[in-house]
């Protein structure tokens, strides 16, 4: 069975429809791409896949045995996390909750996960540095280390090289890259950067309003819709 | 001087008094942090009106012990103020800002019409600024201190790895599977305790100081949550200890002279802060 299933399923605020009819499957070991222009659903897409709203109709099943607490998750920046006193470990740590239930403390396992995280980020030398004071490289990767903590199976990451300049991107790119290929991490990623995702990605869902293309990203460049949006955004 | 101090000390009310007004900074301070950061500073000032208004409920209906009336209402404003932060329709800070003024206005009516007392203003007074009441207590007072204190401080141990995650990133601690609610109820919950605490000691107006000033004070020099909350705790504990020793001995009112030393003591965080960022560069 797949990883993660959508059908017929309806997207939006207070009964007003953002997105219709998406139909998509995950498979594990996929690297999914959600596209589309700003306001066409794909943040609402993903907060509804993470359990953060509900859909207004329509269904999304999870399958291999994948729990609610086994998704790890990249969110965007809020303004809180930017005068945040934190230091590194403790924030890569809280992505361990998810596996304490009612332990009130972090077990030594969990810590020892944590160290390996930041290790596979390289950022085990800034473990002890403060969050606020990390460029913004640094910490989409202290996000990711936190967010590796929570999963071994399955990374939802919305948007991960906004504001990032060029070679930090290229890192970034890479980093999840591997973390699909080598750990076999299911990815499914929102960007805007057209030509690293069809480079990188397996399968592309184009998402405007209601489902443009779902499938993987050889069909998408042959499609119309892949050749009109991969055109328009690199001229 | 300090023959002075000492004398003041073989009276049982000065110490009911410091200890009470160290456990209730030490509290506050502890759960500042968390408010402070998820921008919640006002949470502080807005339900301590809504317990005015409680006060001046429960002293139309003459009950004796106010705080069995005061604890419940002030508990479920605070579910309902940081439950409505989520909602788009009243945003948080507008909520607390009505919930805060309008408890204020209707106490203040309700004293007036019903009052029994021939002094309103004085007691308003004392209510909102606590000028009297921490030297009136007596041991069973204390004691409900002591023990609300130390269930405020277990709680923050116990869940302190859960609020740490829910201050600092409530949608991933939702999406990766831990329940961010429950612990938003149990901030709710103790915040509400803690302040019901402390309206005995700085009154309803300047129970904002307690919470605000310690957070960001330790948040200008350190830069681990862990901590942030040991110094801002600390910090806490000593602005009071030394504000009332100071108006014990000067005869100050007790809550206006605790939030002095706190303003204080954030200049010189500030100035600390600034000055390692000097040598930073």
């Amino acid at each position: 069975m797949a990883l993660l299933t959508c059908s017929n399923l309806n997207l939006g605020y207070d009964g007003t429809i953002v997105a219709e009819q998406l139909e998509f499957v995950v498979n594990s070991g996929d690297y999914l791409c959600i596209v589309g222009e700003n306001g066409s659903g794909k943040s609402t897409l993903m907060k509804t896949i993470l359990g953060l709203k509900n859909p207004i109709s329509g269904s999304i099943l999870f399958g291999d045995d994948l729990k609610r607490n086994e998704i790890g998750y990249l969110p965007q920046q809020t303004v809180v996390q930017k005068d945040f006193p934190a230091s590194v470990k403790e924030i890569v740590l809280s992505g361990c909750l998810n596996s304490s239930g009612f332990n009130p403390f972090y077990t030594s396992a969990q810590k020892k996960k944590a160290q390996a995280s930041m290790e596979r980020m390289g950022i085990l030398d800034l473990a002890s540095s403060c969050y606020r004071e990390l460029s913004g490289g640094q910490q989409q990767r202290v996000l990711l280390a936190r967010a590796l903590c929570a999963t071994r199976k399955m990374l939802l990451l919305d948007e991960p090289v906004a504001g990032l300049d060029p070679k930090v991107t290229v890192e970034m790119y890479g980093l999840i890259s591997s973390l699909n290929k080598d750990s076999g991490i299911t990815v499914i990623m929102i960007s805007h950067d057209i030509s690293s995702i069809l480079r990188y990605s397996s399968h592309i869902l184009h998402v405007d309003r209601s489902q443009l293309f779902f499938g993987t990203t050889t069909d998408y460049l042959q499609s119309e819709v892949g050749a009109m949006f991969n055109g328009g955004v690199s001229q | 001087m300090i023959d002075k101090l000492i004398d003041y000390l073989q009276y049982p009310f000065v110490i009911y008094a410091l200890i009470v007004g160290i456990l209730i900074a030490f509290c506050s301070s502890l759960l500042g942090v968390t408010l402070v950061l998820k921008r919640f500073s006002f949470i502080g000032d807005g339900l301590s009106h809504v317990a005015f208004g409680a006060v001046a409920i429960a002293s139309v209906l003459k009950i004796t012990n106010n705080t069995l009336l005061v604890l419940p209402i002030t508990i479920i404003c605070a579910i309902l103020l940081l439950r409505t932060s989520k909602s788009t329709k009243i945003k948080g800070d507008a909520a607390i800002a009505m919930l805060s003024v309008g408890a204020l206005g209707l106490g203040y009516l309700l004293m007036n019409i019903f009052s029994t007392s021939s002094n309103v203003t004085g007691d308003v007074c004392s209510t909102l600024f606590g000028a009297t009441s921490i030297l009136t207590l007596n041991s069973l007072d204390v004691w409900i201190c002591i023990g609300l204190s130390v269930l405020v401080l277990v709680v923050f141990i116990l869940f302190y790895n859960k609020i740490f995650a829910v201050t600092f990133d409530e949608d991933f601690a939702l999406a990766t599977g831990t329940n961010s609610n429950i612990y938003n109820l149990i901030i709710a919950i103790t915040i509400a305790l803690v302040i019901v605490l402390a309206m005995n000691l700085v009154g309803s107006l300047l129970i904002s100081a307690l919470v605000i000033f310690p957070a960001l004070s330790a948040m200008r020099v350190f830069k681990s949550f862990k901590s942030v909350i040991i110094c801002s705790a600390c910090f806490s504990v000593f602005c009071a200890a030394l504000g009332m020793i100071i108006s014990i001995l000067e005869g100050t009112p007790v809550g206006s002279t605790i939030v002095a030393m706190d303003i204080l003591g954030f200049i010189i965080f500030w100035i600390i802060g600034l000055s390692r960022k000097g040598l930073a560069k």
